[in-house]
């Protein structure tokens, strides 16, 4: 980053005047900070992006689509209720669907609360960042709530249990695998099938008492959704002039705005919205819900076919899950059957490692000593022989003195060998003068009472107080 | 069908497909009975300076769960697997330079870390980053009973008294890394850590089998 900042100061700061300083640092950290987030997306070429305006002009896509078309859409369920992966092209979307009990919204006693999460893992792409509210981010959220939520397409009112008291809080959390374009429609379709694919556990109410049925004591019931609401994303090229269905990642780089207008099979639009800062005309909006509405019962023909599908395998007791949606024949995937493993010599073995092993010395742990009242000592320690050689007589003589006005505390009179000691050290080393005191009250065995400290420690603050007045 | 099984020692069937995600570098998904996990490697690429290490590559494991923000059990796991990748991974040959790994739960069904394991495994392999060795992660549970059970679904786990999951090299087939909940006497860890090793040649063949088949129309 300080590589970024040389450069980009030398060249945007120069032209501001000096009073604008404070202007242009706060918009180069800005930049600084766009700079850091774009850091590690591959820039597109001048060239590429020439090329695909071209290839766009004369009605050709990079994959061989048409104008219209959709890439190819896969659903898979996993094992449990309310979980699918949605395949747009190479572009991967995981949706999970989870419910909790809690309470109502205060002003919405008796509806339930539906609460969406998407999120761009940092698998997707290597621009999206781990927790970072990028704007793309948030548009998606906006964008998939207005869709699912705002278009009242799931009853709220059956998620209440107690009014005012319990309602079912849904949470729907789709997480982007890979990115290549058009995310919103994937995270749409991921969200609705999961939607629909969920079931929450059965809730008895006898009196006051609320009871969470288990899957196993009563069938978990599916949420009640009135319609399927389905995005579909526009994007336009050269100021409104060509317009693309599903638009690639690619296409996105290049694309000038997006419209992207949430349909259900009904023909009834729910949400509505341009991006880009483009100029569309009205017959370009309506042509776009026209295609819109053919994509939309497409699509949600599929959705309802793969539900079906799912809920006659789960019926028949079949395999289900997302190991069974693996693809078996590409040579990039393999599949292994239940692998035994052999157990004959593993006891003899871990025996033979313990045995092998030595067992930790018997030494016994010394029994903790207390020298003084609120303290403890395990062990004798080390004796300490840091510059025992030079210390050694004055630290004696220290140790005659430090008994004695331990003895009298009271007498306050200077010997003149103490004052040598606290000329020549200044106060650091006097507190190391002081801990070899302890160590060697404790080596010459002179039985350390609790008084006798203390006065090792009244004596070293005098020492202090005389020392300004020598 | 879970009857059975409990009464024999052996990792459920399991599968793996690589290189399915576009935009990582390297990619796998790991299913393990019905747990899976979906790993997508990016690297060796462009170090945040504050990140950067002078003499070696900077990794970094996220792990999303699947519902909800990652947690303290997450960063946990994360832990485990980013310390057995560095132990594999050759990251001195690539100085100041960020991989970052990321592993997205797509269904937990027991011995979640060991999927999780093996499936950072398949996907460094995937991303053809330089290894001293591949690893693989075994969970091992103890019932009650003292029985050892291998590869525990969610439902063994929960009735264990001991669950363990080990980090296994495929050289020497020694242990890089050991993360273990509930309690074991030294002999029980000693059996579950051969048990581990025992079984970790099975998961080692088949890294085997499926590089081959992946190679196998191009060498």
């Amino acid at each position: 980053m300080r590589r970024y900042c040389i450069s980009l100061s030398s060249s945007s700061c120069v032209p501001h005047a000096v009073g604008n300083k404070h202007i242009s640092c706060l918009f180069l950290i800005e930049w600084l900070l766009v700079l850091n987030s774009k850091m590690r997306e591959t820039p597109l070429s001048n060239c590429e992006r020439q090329f695909l305006l071209k290839a766009i002009e004369e009605k050709k896509r990079l994959d061989g689509r048409q104008t219209y078309d959709y890439r190819n859409i896969k659903i898979a369920f996993g094992t449990d209720y309310g979980c699918c992966i949605v395949d747009l092209g190479k572009t991967r979307v995981l949706a999970q669907v989870s419910c909790e009990l809690v309470a109502p919204k205060e002003n919405r006693p008796t509806e339930g609360i539906i609460f969406f999460n998407l999120e761009l893992s940092p698998m997707a792409s290597p621009a999206f960042e781990l927790g970072r509210q990028s704007e793309l981010l948030v548009k998606l959220n906006r964008l998939l709530e207005r869709c699912l939520r705002n278009s009242k397409c799931i009853d709220t009112e059956s998620l209440c249990v107690v009014s005012g008291e319990k309602v079912w809080q849904i949470r729907v959390d789709v997480h982007v695998l890979n990115h290549d374009g058009n995310i919103m429609d994937a995270a749409s379709i991921a969200a609705i099938t999961a939607l629909c694919h969920f079931r929450r556990p059965d809730v008895g109410i006898q009196g006051e008492e609320v009871t969470v049925y288990s899957p196993e004591e009563r069938d978990p019931i599916p949420l009640s959704i009135y319609h399927m609401p389905i995005c579909v994303s526009f994007s336009f090229f050269q100021q409104g002039t060509y317009l693309l269905v599903d638009p690639s990642e690619r296409e996105e780089r290049v694309m000038d705005g997006l419209l992207v207008i949430a349909m259900n099979k009904h023909r009834e639009i729910c949400s509505i919205q341009s991006s880009g800062g483009i100029m569309l005309l009205k017959e370009q909006v309506l042509r776009c819900s026209k295609i819109a509405s053919v994509k939309v019962s497409e699509i949600t023909e599929l959705i309802n076919k793969a539900l079906e599908n799912d809920r006659k395998v789960r019926k028949e007791g079949g395999k289900y899950g997302f190991a069974e949606s693996m693809p078996k024949e590409r040579i990039t995937a393999l599949k292994t059957d239940v692998a035994p493993v052999e157990m004959t010599d593993i006891e003899k073995k871990a025996e033979d490692i313990i045995s092998g092993t030595e067992p930790p010395s018997d030494s016994s742990v010394p029994s903790p000593v207390v020298r003084a009242p609120g303290t403890g000592q395990v062990g004798e320690g080390l004796e300490n022989t840091w510059g025992l050689d030079q210390l050694e007589e004055d630290e004696e003589e220290l140790v005659d003195q430090a008994m004695e006005e331990g003895q009298e505390t009271e007498e306050r009179c200077q010997s003149p060998k103490q004052g040598e000691v606290v000329v020549i050290s200044d106060s650091e080393e006097e507190e190391v003068v002081i801990l070899h005191q302890g160590v060697q009250v404790k080596d010459s065995n002179v039985p350390a009472s609790s008084s006798q400290q203390q006065g090792t420690g009244v004596s070293k603050k005098k020492k202090k107080k005389k020392k300004p007045a020598q | 069908m879970e009857v059975e099984e409990q009464s024999i020692i052996a990792l459920r069937e399991f599968g793996c497909e690589q290189n399915l995600l576009s935009r990582p570098d390297g990619s796998a998904s790991f299913v393990q009975g019905d747990s899976s996990v979906l790993a997508g490697v990016y690297g060796p690429a462009e170090v945040k300076v504050s990140k950067e290490i002078y003499d070696r590559a900077t990794l970094e494991v996220v792990i999303q769960p699947k519902v909800g923000l990652p947690g303290v059990r997450e960063r946990a796991r994360e832990q485990c697997v980013r310390e057995t990748c560095e132990a594999a991974l050759l990251s001195f040959l690539h100085p100041r330079s960020s991989l970052s790994l990321v592993l997205q739960v797509i269904h937990d069904d027991g011995s979640l870390l060991s999927c999780c394991l093996n499936a950072a495994c398949m996907a460094l392999m995937d991303a053809g980053l330089p290894m001293g060795c591949l690893f693989c992660g075994v969970t091992c549970a103890i019932d009650p009973e003292g029985r050892i059970i291998t590869d525990p679904t969610a439902q063994q786990e929960k009735n264990s008294r001991a669950v363990m999951t080990f980090a296994i090299d495929s050289a020497q087939h020694r242990v890089m890394m050991s993360s273990t909940k509930g309690s074991f006497s030294v002999n029980e860890l000693q059996q579950c850590i051969a048990v581990s090793q025992r079984a970790s040649e099975k998961i080692f063949q088949f890294y085997r089998d499926s590089v081959r088949r992946r190679y196998s129309k191009t060498l």
